[in-house]
């Protein structure tokens, strides 16, 4: 009997190669795990009946392109699109004889931070079915808390692994812009856009990283990585200094029960070795939300362009060209879409464009740097990785800024380019709460090694109470 | 009181040629002229969710090679921008341009005249992708306004496109289409495109504003989109040059728009203006890192810049006189008379031959000399060159061939065709010589094409002036 709730993909591994179970055995007992618990969860817009491969299966958020597969990113504008090639992350699972188990939900073209703003409805978190999973990716992380798959992608552009891992009491990663191709995933904002993965440990999550990295001669902005992905073996940290900053630390808005198990950790850090020091981001945290909302809109505005019902996806019944772009595009976005293409149409209009995304840019840069000074004395930040727990469905839809602020955190390495990594670190009103460690570039290895230390340390089980 | 000034013209070309790269701009759909609707594409170029571009190396370097010859600044640091609007032929609702930071900055280009070389600012060269092709069907008018539907063929979309930007530095409709021949040939020579209007793969957008002689600065112009015609492009000028020196005069206020050219009305019509301007929204392309030419590469460029069409005008004016050098280089037909000249034949003569016969295999050009020079039948010529276009020739095949030059035999026939024509011959020598070629063409009807037309031009004229 396959425990889909506690199985590792590197247990699972284990066993596929020792030939105690098959492949598709495997796959059989995350369908039967998603046929019993995703009509509560709603973790899948999309379920596959078939394994593709031999191996593990796995969930793949549904913004990246699978071909012959559904991809909707969570819109109705790609309501029935079948994508006519694979992304570089899905042939890169193929090659490694990954079975995709199906498409998870996403807020509409990765715009949001609860899943809520999905055209298909909202995902529920599996610790509380009345609470979010967070978002975008809340698809991807609640199928991993469920047992829904043994781990999952995901794609981050100011959060959206990182949040909702930590709500769902998963691991995840959000890679240094650049080391994970972005080819075939439908676009947010290019410049900030990182495909990554959600896992149950930091070994599991490494060696996902692992898979997906490195250059690819399709996307421009990719690199190869500087060094091969190690998976963590260590359990102390000596020699390892990690910085606490304190505006990520002591931000208004920060429940204390996050706060308390996030002080937690940081003090399991000390007794591992690390030897830990405040330190500070003053301009990053002031100003990284509103630069990140100019940038991130400006580039979504662009990005969405193409949706227009010329060539594939939702067209509105019209017979004149305006009109039918108009109708097709009232019909086909939801309210946030809408709302990033308005403030990004403006941000980059004649007259603007300087005072906004020109600025929005400059200010980027020197976001870049005040981190890179703190990574001269720091190998890792520390903070939480969301001010809250998994807030209640609906309790900030009505508020996009609060909807916003659930980002706070995460947004402003996102801005720098910086990889993150989110752990589990502990409880706060029964619910997950994530630590955020955030690396300089190209620093995965050393995150890893963090994370897996900690997450021994602190001995979170990451199957929901309800579940147990 | 004095009268103002004469009235200037003041041009300014913007010239798009599609570059002769094997694979499109961002992607490596083939380009193939002429191919069946919608067979070359991809996600890339149908712009399906996630696709990202990868730029074409060869259409950089064939820019930085044009920049070169344009003696252009070569950036070390070129960006990429996105050209924000929606249209069914631009997929991505953006065209991937060069906006702020274009892969060649200012230039100057010499342009060779009479009196002269007039320096022609080029303003900045960049390269971007072309939009796909829309075809309005059904309705009457083959536009989109009353058409009953509209049809695309994406086989174009994301063809590499170089665009020129010249300074309004040119000053008749004359001078810019010497400007654009010449330009055009130096495009050639580089390889980098074929240039042809009549295929689309060369378009020019004209701006076109007038001012009084002396005066700064520059008034409000027009601009005349995607024109594809030398012959229209000037008569556009002229046409501009008159509406805007009559609005001036008028009092009337010129403003800067977008204008259409009717040939049927020889008038240009307002197409958009300015209020209605599209905001392109430009900002630098996030999916591509910005393009930094190696110095190594810019120097193995400017290497394969050899001498330019210009100068050979100007050192050809010497021996044909300034016109014939300019219409001999920039139609492409130079090679052929050098090939000739280097046989021996005289080069007025070897010139002449270039411009009215077609091309021929270069290793036929001593046989071609000498036959040239022997002074054959008009049949024997037609025969001699339309056989050296294809493969190699003996020139004795044709020597014998050689025309009637003998007065004493001509005479007769020249006389008899003048005896048979009376009235032709009267009008003659009422003063219209252009009678002169029917004469011409009789005799060498009566003499199955045999006679040397030197010789019968020359006899008829005096026989006929005698008559």
């Amino acid at each position: 009997m396959i425990d889909t709730l506690r199985l590792t993909a590197e247990e699972a591994n284990r066993l596929l190669e020792a030939g105690e179970v098959s492949g598709a055995e495997l796959f059989a007992a995350y369908r039967a795990a998603i046929d019993d618990r995703d009509p509560e969860l709603h973790c899948y817009l999309h379920v596959c009946d078939e394994p593709s491969g031999d191996g593990l299966p796995i969930a793949v958020k549904d913004v990246i392109g699978t071909k012959g597969i559904p991809t909707t990113a969570g819109s109705k504008i790609l309501d029935g699109y079948l994508p006519v090639y694979d992304s570089t992350v899905a042939e890169r699972l193929k090659a490694q004889g990954l079975s995709i188990l199906g498409k998870t939900n996403t807020d509409e073209f990765a715009m949001g931070s609860s899943t809520e703003n999905s055209a298909y409805g909202p995902s529920h978190n599996p610790w509380d079915p009345t609470r979010v999973p967070g978002g975008s990716g809340g698809g991807s992380a609640a199928a991993v808390s469920g047992g829904l798959a043994p781990w999952a992608l995901g794609s981050d552009t100011g959060g959206s692994i990182k949040q909702p891992s930590a709500l769902c009491g998963n691991v995840g990663l959000r890679p240094t812009y650049g080391t994970v191709s972005r080819y075939g995933i439908v676009a947010l904002a290019s410049s900030l856009d990182q495909v990554g993965p959600v896992a149950r440990t930091v070994r599991d999550c490494a060696f996902l990283y692992s898979i997906i990295a490195g250059r690819d001669e399709c996307d421009s902005t990719t690199v190869e990585l500087p060094e091969p992905v190690e998976l963590p073996e260590g359990e102390n940290l000596r020699g390892m200094r990690i910085g606490v900053p304190k505006e990520l630390n002591e931000t208004e808005g920060i429940e204390p029960g996050v706060m308390e198990a996030v002080r937690g950790a940081i003090a399991k850090l000390e007794e591992l070795g690390a030897e830990v020091g405040e330190c500070s981001l003053p301009q990053s945290v002031e100003y990284g939300m509103a630069c990140y909302y100019l940038v991130m809109p400006a580039e979504a505005s662009s990005n969405l362009a193409r949706y227009d019902g010329v060539r594939y996806g939702h067209r509105a019944d019209a017979t004149e060209r305006l009109e039918m772009y108009k109708q097709t595009r009232e019909e086909g976005f939801g309210d946030e879409p809408k709302r990033r293409i308005m403030v990004g149409t403006y941000a980059l209009s004649a007259g603007y464009y300087d005072a906004y995304y020109g600025q929005a840019q400059k200010v980027r840069t020197v976001i870049k740097r005040e981190h890179d000074a703190l990574f001269e004395t720091f190998d890792a930040l520390v903070s939480p990785t969301s001010p809250t727990v998994a807030f209640p469905l609906g309790a900030r839809t009505a508020d996009p800024i609060a909807m916003y602020l659930s980002d706070l955190l995460t947004i402003p390495s996102c801005m720098a380019g910086l990889p993150g990594l989110s752990v589990p670190c502990g409880l706060s009103e029964g619910l997950p709460v994530g630590l955020q460690l955030i690396g300089p570039q190209f620093a995965e290895n050393t995150l890893f090694r963090i994370g897996h230390a900690l997450e021994r340390a602190i001995d979170f089980d990451p199957v929901p109470e309800r579940l147990r | 009181m004095t009268a103002p000034p004469e009235w200037e013209l003041v041009v300014g070309l913007e010239v798009h040629v599609h570059l002769k790269t094997r694979t499109k701009m961002f992607c490596r759909c083939a380009l193939e002229y002429g191919a069946a609707e919608n067979t070359h594409t991809c996600p890339v170029c149908l712009a399906h969710p996630g696709a990202l571009p990868v730029p074409n190396a060869r259409a950089i370097e064939m820019t930085i090679l044009l920049g070169l010859a344009l003696d252009c600044e070569i950036a070390e640091r070129a960006v990429f921008a996105r050209k924000n609007y929606f249209y069914p032929d631009l997929p991505k609702g953006y065209q991937i341009s060069q906006y702020e930071a274009p892969l060649c900055g200012p230039g100057r280009f010499l342009l060779p005249t009479e009196e002269g070389d007039r320096e022609i600012g080029i303003v900045r060269a960049h390269l971007e992708e072309d939009a796909a092709k829309t075809v309005h069907a059904g309705g009457t008018t083959g536009r989109s306004v009353g058409a009953d539907y509209s049809l695309v063929d994406f086989n174009r979309g994301g063809t590499p496109l170089l665009e020129i930007v010249s300074a309004p530095d040119l000053r008749s409709a004359d001078e810019a289409m010497s400007y654009l021949r010449l330009l055009r040939q130096t495009i050639r020579e580089l390889d980098v495109s074929d240039a042809d209007m009549e295929k689309g793969t060369l378009r020019a957008d004209v701006n076109v504003s007038v001012r009084r002689a002396g005066e700064e600065g520059f008034r409000p112009r027009w601009e005349i989109k995607n024109m594809n015609s030398f012959r229209f492009i000037g008569r556009a000028i002229d046409a501009a040059f008159r509406q805007q020196v009559a609005a001036h005069e008028a009092g009337e206020e010129v403003a800067q728009s977008t204008y259409d050219y009717d040939d049927t009305t020889d008038r240009l019509t307002v197409h958009r203006s300015k209020e209605e301007a599209d905001d392109y929204r430009y900002f630098p392309e996030p999916d591509l890192v910005p393009v930094e030419p190696p110095a190594e590469l810019v120097e193995r460029l400017r290497g394969q810049v050899r001498e330019q069409p210009g100068d050979r005008i100007r050192r050809l004016a010497g021996k044909l006189g300034f016109a014939s050098a300019e219409e001999l280089v920039v139609t492409g037909n130079e090679w052929k008379a050098e090939a000739l000249a280097a046989e021996g034949l005289e080069w007025k003569t070897a010139a002449a031959v270039a411009m009215n016969r077609g091309d021929f295999l270069p290793e036929n050009a001593p046989a071609l000399a000498r036959i040239v020079d022997a002074n054959l039948t008009r049949e024997a010529l037609d025969e001699a060159f339309a056989a050296a276009a294809d493969g190699p020739i003996d020139p004795e095949d044709y020597l014998l061939r050689t025309a009637l030059g003998d007065e004493d035999a001509l005479a007769p026939v020249i006389e008899a065709v003048i005896a048979a024509h009376p009235e032709q011959a009267e009008t003659y020598r009422g003063g219209k010589e252009g009678v002169l070629g029917f004469f011409v063409g009789q005799v060498m009807r009566e003499t199955q094409g045999k006679a040397d037309p030197k010789v019968v031009n020359q006899l008829l004229r005096e026989k006929l002036q005698r008559g």
